[in-house]
């Protein structure tokens, strides 16, 4: 705040001198302002990440390490409220959205300052204890250091069964590493160990990350500012291509428990604690738990519901993505519906002209871009599939 | 001084109300009860729902056994028809749309069906359109009305819609939208079941048809924010056991493949899906 003093700009001042808000005004046919259109925008955005989903392998069962940097330079203010601020409340995000999408999977996460990293908690498959720990922990001080993050996680993904896929992702805001050793070498180990390393920069590209990510195979990306930031974390959620040598094709041995009747009493393993009625029961040596997806703790066996498979198999399955259908393709003699199959809005803008639409390759049906949007990020069925046999 | 209906703003009461329809002529032409007096009674319990608040909004999509389609928005335009003197524009509306719907139903090819057994209606497609009008409203503003959709199913679920129905279901909770279903078939239906656990609705079997007024205007009627002041009816154990995919019979411990999540009940060697 003091240099904003400094130069004598209130923040109101600052939107216009530094943001340029007339530049995100928009004129319509007749001259006059109207708010911005967001949605073709959005739509276009949209389509680019869709043209990179195919329908090839990818790793379902994933063991991520997040890597947070919060050495000095994750307090500079840039982002606003500071870089450590905003990580933190991205890295939440996309907790949540991990488990989501990966029920399956393990999270665990690290941090590196004072030139050492430390595990902040072990791998495991329960969002609320990886949050809790990160924001008891948001203090920066020293240097990052790459080269020990890398260790650190290298030697406790060795330990992971052979068919999860080991990953890590990094959030590095600093501009230097500080190393024992040689970085080039831990670099070829992660690749030996077969660990996919990406990485986001919130400051500027370097070599060294781009070069850990193009010989592991991870992808490396610096964000402009909070939105771009979420952005590009939040492509880290659907599970990336799987490269086939990397993790063994196994069959895993798993438990469905039963919900345990209302009123029995049980000590439940995970807390240790006794409890009454919900909770599981483990189908192998009989314990209580107290939610899935879990481990259970007495005999080691992975317990799952059968939703949480069925959440991974829109990956499996994926729907085709759509056809666009400019407005001057249609003549006044070709059938063209008024209204969009999904939701029943009108497909016509004022003056009866057509709009952009999309249209399913595979039923044929018509819809507008708000569901061809919703459809492919987040119901993943067609409804004119779906409603013809 | 009296406030217009458009400067009171949107309560928490207000309600859209997206109901799917099971019109499976092969389930109805084999139940007890008459397709012309459940469809009454809905049509009663529809209009109370308009009643209840000025600003409530109810869709209707029809669940036919070939296809689904929108055949009541109380929102429309179109709705203006002037009514025979014998029964209010939303009935005839409503018959008059569901009517022109089932005589295009049957006229779709008939699904080849195991002899024995009823083919099921598409409710992932009634589902998934049900999820897209949805969105619609939650884009139309800050003071949208609370959605929530209510099924009302009698036939037995169709295996193979399995992962569209669950992806839906997914869907709902992510938006949190909470499934209702008021089910009067013969057995339990377990895409309902799980439907209604996860995203936080109500599934109840009215044991007695003739009665299926009250059943709906007591437990299905309510609108999301008055639902905790009153006790409805709790979720009785939900199966959420797989099935394998070898002899399909329920299993609680079984093996699943790393690279294609199929469930088997026996160690192979390689999975017989991905052959990985």
């Amino acid at each position: 705040e003091d240099e904003d003093e400094a130069n004598g700009l209130e923040a109101w001042e600052r939107a216009y001198t530094e943001d340029r808000s007339w530049e995100s005004l928009q004129e319509d046919e007749s001259g006059l302002l109207r708010p911005i259109d967001t949605t073709a925008i959005h739509h276009a955005q949209y389509r680019r990440r869709l043209r990179a989903t195919a329908r090839i392998q990818k790793g379902l069962i994933r063991y991520l390490y997040i890597v947070v940097d919060l050495s000095k330079a994750a307090s500079e203010r840039d982002f606003r409220p500071s870089r450590m601020a905003v990580i933190a409340k991205q890295v939440e995000l996309f907790i949540r959205e991990f488990f989501d999408q990966n029920p399956l999977s393990h999270v665990g996460l690290v941090t590196t300052k004072d030139g050492v990293a430390n595990c902040l908690t072990d791998l495991g498959g329960s969002p609320e204890s990886h949050i809790k720990a990160l924001m008891g922990k948001l203090e920066c001080s020293g240097d990052a250091s790459l080269q020990n993050a890398l260790e650190l996680v290298h030697s406790n993904l060795n330990q992971i069964p052979s068919y999860g896929h080991r990953e890590v992702l990094i959030l590095y805001s600093a501009l230097s590493t500080c190393d024992p050793g040689d970085l080039m070498e831990t670099i070829q180990k992660c690749k030996k160990s077969k660990i996919r390393c990406s990485v986001i920069g919130l400051a500027a590209e370097m070599f060294i990350c781009k070069h850990l990510c193009q010989e592991t195979g991870g992808t490396y990306s610096v964000a402009l500012d909070e939105s771009h930031f979420k952005e590009l974390i939040l492509e880290h959620s659907p599970p990336p291509p799987a490269i086939a040598e990397y993790a063994t094709a196994n069959l895993i041995k798993m438990g469905f428990p039963q919900r345990a009747a209302e009123g029995s009493v049980a000590i439940c393993t995970c807390h240790e604690e006794a409890k009454t009625g919900g909770g599981y029961t483990c189908p192998r040596c009989k314990v209580r738990v107290c939610e899935l997806p879990t481990e259970c703790r007495v005999c080691g066996l992975t317990l799952i519901s059968s939703p949480h498979l069925a959440r991974s198999y829109h990956h499996l399955f994926p729907i085709v993505p759509f056809a666009e259908i400019s407005p001057s393709q249609n003549d006044p003699n070709h059938s063209f519906p008024n209204t969009c199959f999904g939701c029943q809005q009108s497909l016509l803008s004022q003056g009866n002209k057509a709009e952009l639409s999309v249209s399913c390759p595979k039923c044929k049906q018509q819809f507008c871009l708000d569901c061809d949007m919703y459809i492919h990020e987040s119901l993943h069925n067609c409804p004119g599939c779906e409603s013809f046999r | 001084m009296t406030t217009s209906a458009p400067s009171k703003n949107y309560a928490d009461d207000v309600s859209l109300l997206v109901v799917t329809l099971d019109t499976n002529p092969f389930f109805w032409s084999s139940f007890p009860f008459h397709f012309s007096e459940f469809l009454s009674q809905v049509l009663a319990f529809l209009n109370s729902i308009l009643l209840l608040g000025q600003l409530n909004q109810v869709v209707v999509i029809a669940t036919g056994c070939n296809s689904c389609s929108y055949v009541y928005d109380s929102a429309s335009d179109k709705n203006h028809a002037s009514t025979n003197g014998t029964m209010p524009a939303i009935y005839s509306n409503l018959l008059h749309n569901l009517d022109e719907f089932v005589a295009k139903d049957q006229q779709l090819t008939t699904p080849h069906h195991k002899p024995g057994t009823i083919p099921s209606s598409l409710l992932s497609g009634a589902l998934s359109m049900a999820l897209c009008y949805i969105q619609r409203a939650f884009r139309s503003g800050p003071m949208h009305p609370q959605p929530r959709i209510l099924c009302l199913q009698g036939s037995t679920d169709g295996p193979e819609q399995y992962v569209a129905i669950m992806n839906a279901i997914f869907s709902a909770q992510r938006s949190v939208v909470p499934v209702d279903s008021c089910f009067i078939g013969s057995n339990n239906s377990a895409f309902l079941q799980q439907a209604s656990y996860i995203t936080g609705g109500i599934y109840y079997r009215p044991p007695q048809m003739e009665g299926l007024f009250q059943y709906l205007s007591t437990v299905f009627a309510t609108d999301l924010h008055s639902r905790e002041f009153l006790r409805l009816p709790k979720s009785l154990g939900v199966d959420f056991r797989a099935s394998c995919f070898c002899h399909k019979q329920t299993i609680d411990m079984g093996y699943v493949c790393s690279v294609c999540l199929s469930i088997f009940c026996e160690h192979h060697d390689k999975c017989s899906t991905c052959r990985l």
